[in-house]
């Protein structure tokens, strides 16, 4: 054991100090430099990692928290009823859907709005700082306005206004529900996309564009060729990480539609909400869990890469 | 250089165009504070309400019923978990930076993946394990809940920050013999105040906003502020405007502090990437 000194009384070691062999000395350093890191580590790994194994190992057995004594091992039943079972493959298309939506379109508003707020206009920081108000609002909060106060079809504001064009009666909520979940979504990250893409243009050099300009490149040119390349890492950045927090959406959903009608907005996390704490089948959750976080890693591994690419970049600035 | 009084048309048009949507985006907004001033009836009347005389009764009503609780509940999982996300991940930070440990970038990924995992990956057993130790429904769960989804973030953000301290204060402080403690309070910890406001800002928002753990592992005693507003999708009867004002309060601590620390809100969204 090439520890052993540190398990030794300050005098022993001091006593035999020529032979304190030069990797314990190391090794001691090392762990000094890791003690700062330990409680944040330790901390994160107990309450993400444990909890991760024991849910594999859930997966593996029936159980159900309302029947006495049914845990019993059930080896890939649970995967196999996932397999042949439609809302989980309900559940993965409205995620996709939902989140590609939602990326895409916040991705495309916000960069409007980013340049609007990057050119000279009137009132540029108070119009800044009414638009990130969507996205500080409590999601739940902005869910039920839009549901009960804005969309509602006897009281709403938006039906009324739409009388002229014949829209009226229409149920938003119910007749479409995946748009208004989509709708309230993007209403809430384009604020998101706006802001980091506003602050990629404002890293933008005026002088360039101006240059560009006088060398009589008109406005679409100089945004495809000049603009545009120097904002897509953080579009990607934005993209990315909202992605991330989209794939998530529950509480919308849960105020909005309750992932209904039927199934059509039940999304994988609602789905293992409705299993685990409406059916309390802990095994067949666990296993939504474990397919859930295998999606993740084969998404992440990709994903992560480039975001570990573009703070890199960002680091050599 | 522009010597005419007026400014040219196409920044007027602009101008127009930009505030035309941001008006749409923040009247969502404006429409709750708006509802939340009405009378019942006055909320919810077809046609609706568009001028009335604005009062206060439905926020009074609010703050004289059952909501306090919540709201409290609400500042102590954020505020909670907020301050051990800035014990634990300073040090954290530092020992990723300052000082960088091996394998800092293989840490640094592990922090961050931890935060992307679906909830889905250690939902059940922690539920179990609340259950078991009778922790639900009790707002110290959810404070170390709001720890754990904040603390890779709060890594991340901070060491963006410490990034940025010339090195040489270090090496001087070193020279002067000083010890961990006093390098984290004599120079870390002033010259990233703002890094600190970033970090608080950032878990603010996530924990005072969260509300997957709320639901799921709170009942009465320990439930948050938005739990609140679910009573309100039952459909008892029509309260619109208690309805927009209970959202108001909700709403406001967040809404505050991101409109205060507006310079740190991007910052810390993209954890550090973009300044």
């Amino acid at each position: 054991m090439k520890n052993t000194s540190e398990f030794l009384p300050r005098s022993v070691v001091r006593s035999g100090g020529a032979r304190r062999s030069a990797a314990s000395v190391v090794s001691r350093e090392a762990w000094a430099l890791r003690l700062p890191l330990l409680p944040a580590f330790v901390y994160v790994f107990l309450v993400t990692q444990i909890p991760f194994v024991l849910t594999v190992y859930y997966s593996f057995f029936s159980w159900n928290l309302l029947k006495e004594g049914s845990f019993q091992f059930a080896g890939l039943d649970n995967y196999a009823t996932l397999l042949t079972n439609e809302s989980i493959r309900t559940a993965v298309l409205n995620t996709v859907i939902l989140t590609l939506f939602v990326i895409a379109i916040s991705v495309v508003i916000g960069l409007a709005v980013a340049m609007l707020l990057n050119s000279e206009i009137f009132g540029k920081g108070l119009m800044r700082t009414l638009m990130i108000a969507p996205f500080l609002i409590m999601p739940t909060a902005g869910a039920l306005i839009w549901k009960d106060t804005l969309l509602n079809p006897l009281f709403g504001l938006l039906p009324y206004l739409l009388t002229p064009l014949g829209l009226s009666r229409v149920d938003w909520v119910n007749q479409f529900p995946m748009a208004t979940v989509v709708a309230v979504e993007v209403w809430r990250w384009t604020p998101f996309m706006m802001l980091i893409i506003l602050a990629g243009l404002q890293s933008q050099n005026p002088e360039i564009l101006e240059a560009a300009r006088v060398d009589g490149a008109n406005a679409l040119q100089s945004f495809r060729r000049i603009t545009l390349p120097l904002v897509r890492p953080f579009i990607e950045l934005g993209a990315l990480l909202g992605s991330l927090f989209v794939v998530q959406t529950y509480d919308s959903i849960f105020m909005l539609t309750y992932g209904g009608p039927g199934e059509d907005t039940t999304n994988i996390p609602f789905l293992l909400y409705l299993v685990a704490f409406q059916g309390y089948s802990i095994g067949q959750a666990s296993a939504i869990g474990v397919v859930a976080v295998i999606i993740t890693i084969i998404v992440a591994t990709f994903a992560l890469r480039t975001l570990f690419s573009i703070f890199q970049v960002e680091a050599r600035r | 250089m522009r010597t005419t009084f007026w400014p040219d048309r196409s920044k007027v048009l602009w101008s127009v165009v930009g505030w035309l949507v941001v008006i749409a985006f923040f009247f969502p907004v404006l429409w709750m504070w708006l509802e939340g001033l009405k009378t019942e009836p006055q909320a919810a009347s077809s046609p609706p309400t568009i001028f009335f005389a604005p009062t206060l009764a439905e926020f009074q009503e609010v703050l004289s019923g059952d909501f306090p609780p919540y709201f409290i509940n609400s500042a102590i999982a954020s505020v909670g978990s907020t301050l051990l996300v800035l014990v634990l991940g300073l040090p954290a930070a530092y020992a990723l930076s300052i000082r960088p440990v091996a394998k800092s970038r293989d840490v640094l990924f592990f922090f961050i993946s931890t935060r992307f995992l679906p909830f889905a990956a250690s939902l059940v057993p922690l539920y179990l394990l609340a259950r078991d130790l009778q922790l639900l429904d009790n707002i110290f769960t959810l404070v170390l809940i709001y720890t754990t989804i904040n603390l890779p973030l709060g890594v991340w953000l901070l060491r963006s920050f410490l990034l940025e301290i010339p090195h040489d204060l270090f090496e001087a402080a070193r020279v002067d013999g000083a010890a961990f403690r006093h390098e984290i309070f004599r120079i870390v910890v002033p010259l990233i105040a703002p890094g600190l406001a970033a970090t608080s800002l950032i878990c603010l928002i996530f924990s005072w906003n969260e509300f997957f753990y709320a639901v799921n592992f709170t009942a009465s005693t320990a439930a948050t502020a938005p739990l609140f507003l679910v009573s309100f999708i039952s459909g008892r009867g029509l309260f619109y405007a208690k309805l927009a004002a209970a959202a108001t309060l909700a709403s406001l601590p967040v809404l505050m502090a991101g409109w205060i620390a507006q310079k740190q809100l991007i910052r810390g969204l993209t954890m550090g990437a973009v300044k």
